[in-house]
């Protein structure tokens, strides 16, 4: 399969004590929905900056759609579209003028009814003539997914798409990281410190804390369902431990990751109906049973953070 | 090139923060030009005051000319504050609004943005100056009619021929565009530092007031530096209302009296549009953006 993009070695340090991203290697292949998964902080903007010839790395190369970036830049960026963090535009324009200015930014001569298929086709249409300052947070997100998508791009770049929207906005953002994928072949590469919106659409995904990769591979590798943890909650959670210790489920339990708050084990999911009924049976007052893919618990124990998921 | 230029131009005349300017310049003009044609007489007697013992005026002294000059003298100083609100905001407000990321990932080269930039900062300058010249030069003309232009210098009085004046003023406000081109390339250059429009404005008339001060200094320690401050230059425009005057003491028409300083003027104005149009490039094209 192809590389769409190629990093090796990319690092950025700002002034001579922060490294952002220190020494960062991944691809990304083409038709990928790629997961850019890090902690807030962790270098994830950083890196997509530098994909998008922002920011200058310190050192490293990266190569998109086979070329190097610096020095075929322009060439590059004719197929690339990006939502960068918030999302930015004029705001004292309305939806329609925007999106021709940035149509023709992107030497694309676009018709009036083209542009407003456009904000349709992302449920603008109707508030394509105002102005953008009277638009919510997911019009705003919106519109600037309909900017990026004008020339139509074949790699598409969204930092963190989600951040301010509600349910509906994020299951929308969902659904067309999904469209675009599936339906038009698109490579994405979608950044989020939230791993729960990565599982959903990834086919990919990397995991960076500090500016380094932690873990790279297929989503269906990494979010193994037969290794998952389960967090339980009981009425007595240390006479509980010792009962299931007791049992077949001994090899089961995390002895280590285990408190008087909650009892950890880890168990192949399909398990889960299992166990509840056991531990039905050997009378322990279960309050909750959560169970967490082996990736989410991954992310948990290196992260030591549990805001993070 | 012309599309991005077409581009930032669009975005200046779609803000309303664009339109203070002329009509600022408007609102100004207005009022002196009501003043100057109500009270005229007494301002013209305020004006004359030492010269009427000495000095038999014949013909209309308070014509279109000589207004359009007051104005200029008053205006040329206050006009630059009005460039650099949008000058001053091109990077700046791009970088503030966080549009600034979303130009910069389209297929152009920092350069050809930047350059795009600054010619839609000038377009906007010379617009602003031909605004100021209908409104100044011709509205006065219009209101006060045309005569023999009188003025009084330091020193000396100057008369120029009607038929002598019009082409000075057309020297003089293209002399203003080299110079106003230059507050807007201060502007340019300062804007590339910030991620607020604030800063850099506040920045711009700050070393226009310091340079301006440190020219009109009479302080023989500031003479050294005096020649190579953009801002002793820029009242280069009232060279074009200096006449030679022959052996028997007649006026040349058509002439100037020392070109030579126009020409001298107009170098430091360019090399200083210039000089900050590069420096902005050096820094613009290594700058990270962070905004």
């Amino acid at each position: 399969m192809s590389s769409v993009i190629q990093v090796q070695g990319l690092t950025k340090k700002f002034g001579h004590q922060f490294t952002a991203v220190n020494d960062l290697s991944f691809s990304v292949n083409k038709g990928d929905v790629y997961g850019f998964l890090g902690q807030n902080g962790a270098g994830k903007s950083t890196t997509i900056r530098m994909l998008l010839s922002l920011i200058t790395p310190t050192s490293g190369s990266i190569e998109i759609f086979g070329m190097p970036l610096q020095a075929n830049r322009a060439a590059i960026m004719q197929n690339v579209g990006a939502v960068i963090e918030k999302p930015a535009m004029y705001e004292y324009l309305t939806a329609y003028q925007n999106l021709k200015i940035f149509s023709a930014l992107s030497g694309v001569s676009k018709t009036r009814v083209q542009l407003l298929n456009e904000l349709d086709v992302v449920g603008l249409a109707a508030r394509a003539h105002d102005l953008v300052r009277t638009f919510s947070q997911g019009m705003k997100q919106r519109l600037a997914i309909a900017m990026a998508m004008v020339n139509d791009p074949q790699l598409i770049l969204l930092d963190e798409p989600t951040n301010g929207l509600d349910p509906q906005g994020i299951a929308d953002i969902r659904n067309l990281i999904l469209q675009l994928s599936r339906v038009q072949g698109k490579t994405v590469l979608v950044s989020s410190h939230l791993l729960s919106e990565i599982e959903q659409v990834a086919t990919r995904l990397i995991i960076i804390d500090k500016g380094c990769k932690l873990v790279e591979g297929d989503s269906k590798d990494l979010f193994d369902k037969s290794k998952t943890v389960v967090a339980i909650q009981t009425l007595n959670n240390i006479e509980a431990t010792k009962q299931l210790m007791q049992t077949s489920w001994a090899s089961h339990v995390l002895i280590d990751r285990s408190t008087d708050k909650e009892i950890c084990m880890q168990l192949d999911e399909k398990l889960l109906p299992t166990l509840h009924k056991n531990l039905v049976e050997m009378g322990i007052g279960v309050l909750s049973v959560k169970p967490m893919h082996s990736l989410e618990d991954y992310f948990l124990r290196i992260t030591s953070t549990p805001s993070y998921v | 090139m012309f599309s991005l230029v077409q581009v930032e131009l669009y975005k200046i005349f779609k803000r309303p923060r664009t339109y203070i300017a002329f009509g600022a310049v408007a609102a100004l003009i207005g009022i002196i030009q009501f003043g100057l044609k109500v009270d005229g007489k007494s301002y013209l007697d305020f004006m004359l005051n030492d010269l009427s013992s000495s000095l038999e005026i014949d013909g209309k002294i308070l014509n279109g000319y000589l207004v359009c000059y007051v104005m200029l003298q008053l205006l040329l100083v206050h006009v630059p504050l009005l460039i650099a609100l949008i000058a001053a905001d091109m990077i700046s407000g791009e970088a503030n609004m966080g549009t600034l990321r979303l130009l910069l990932i389209k297929p152009y080269s920092r350069t050809t943005l930047l350059l795009a930039k600054f010619i839609a900062a000038i377009i906007y300058t010379l617009m602003l100056l031909v605004w100021l010249a209908i409104l100044a030069l011709f509205g006065s003309m219009l209101l006060f009619g045309t005569d023999d232009m009188f003025l009084l210098k330091t020193s000396y009085v100057v008369l120029l021929k009607e038929s002598d004046v019009f082409w000075r003023y057309i020297g003089a406000f293209g002399f203003a565009a080299l110079a106003m081109t230059t507050v807007a390339a201060l502007g340019f250059f300062l804007s590339v530092f910030a991620e607020n429009s604030i800063g850099p404005i506040v920045a711009t008339m700050s070393v226009i007031v310091f340079f301006t001060i440190l020219s009109t200094l009479n302080i023989p320690i500031f003479n050294i530096i005096k020649p190579y401050l953009f801002t002793t230059h820029m009242i280069g425009w009232k060279e074009f209302f200096d006449i030679k005057v022959n052996a028997s003491n007649e006026a040349i028409i058509g002439s100037i009296q020392n070109p030579e300083k126009i020409i001298k003027a107009s170098l430091v104005l360019v090399a200083h549009t210039i000089g900050f149009f590069v420096a902005t490039l050096l820094v613009f094209r290594k700058k990270d953006i962070l905004s």
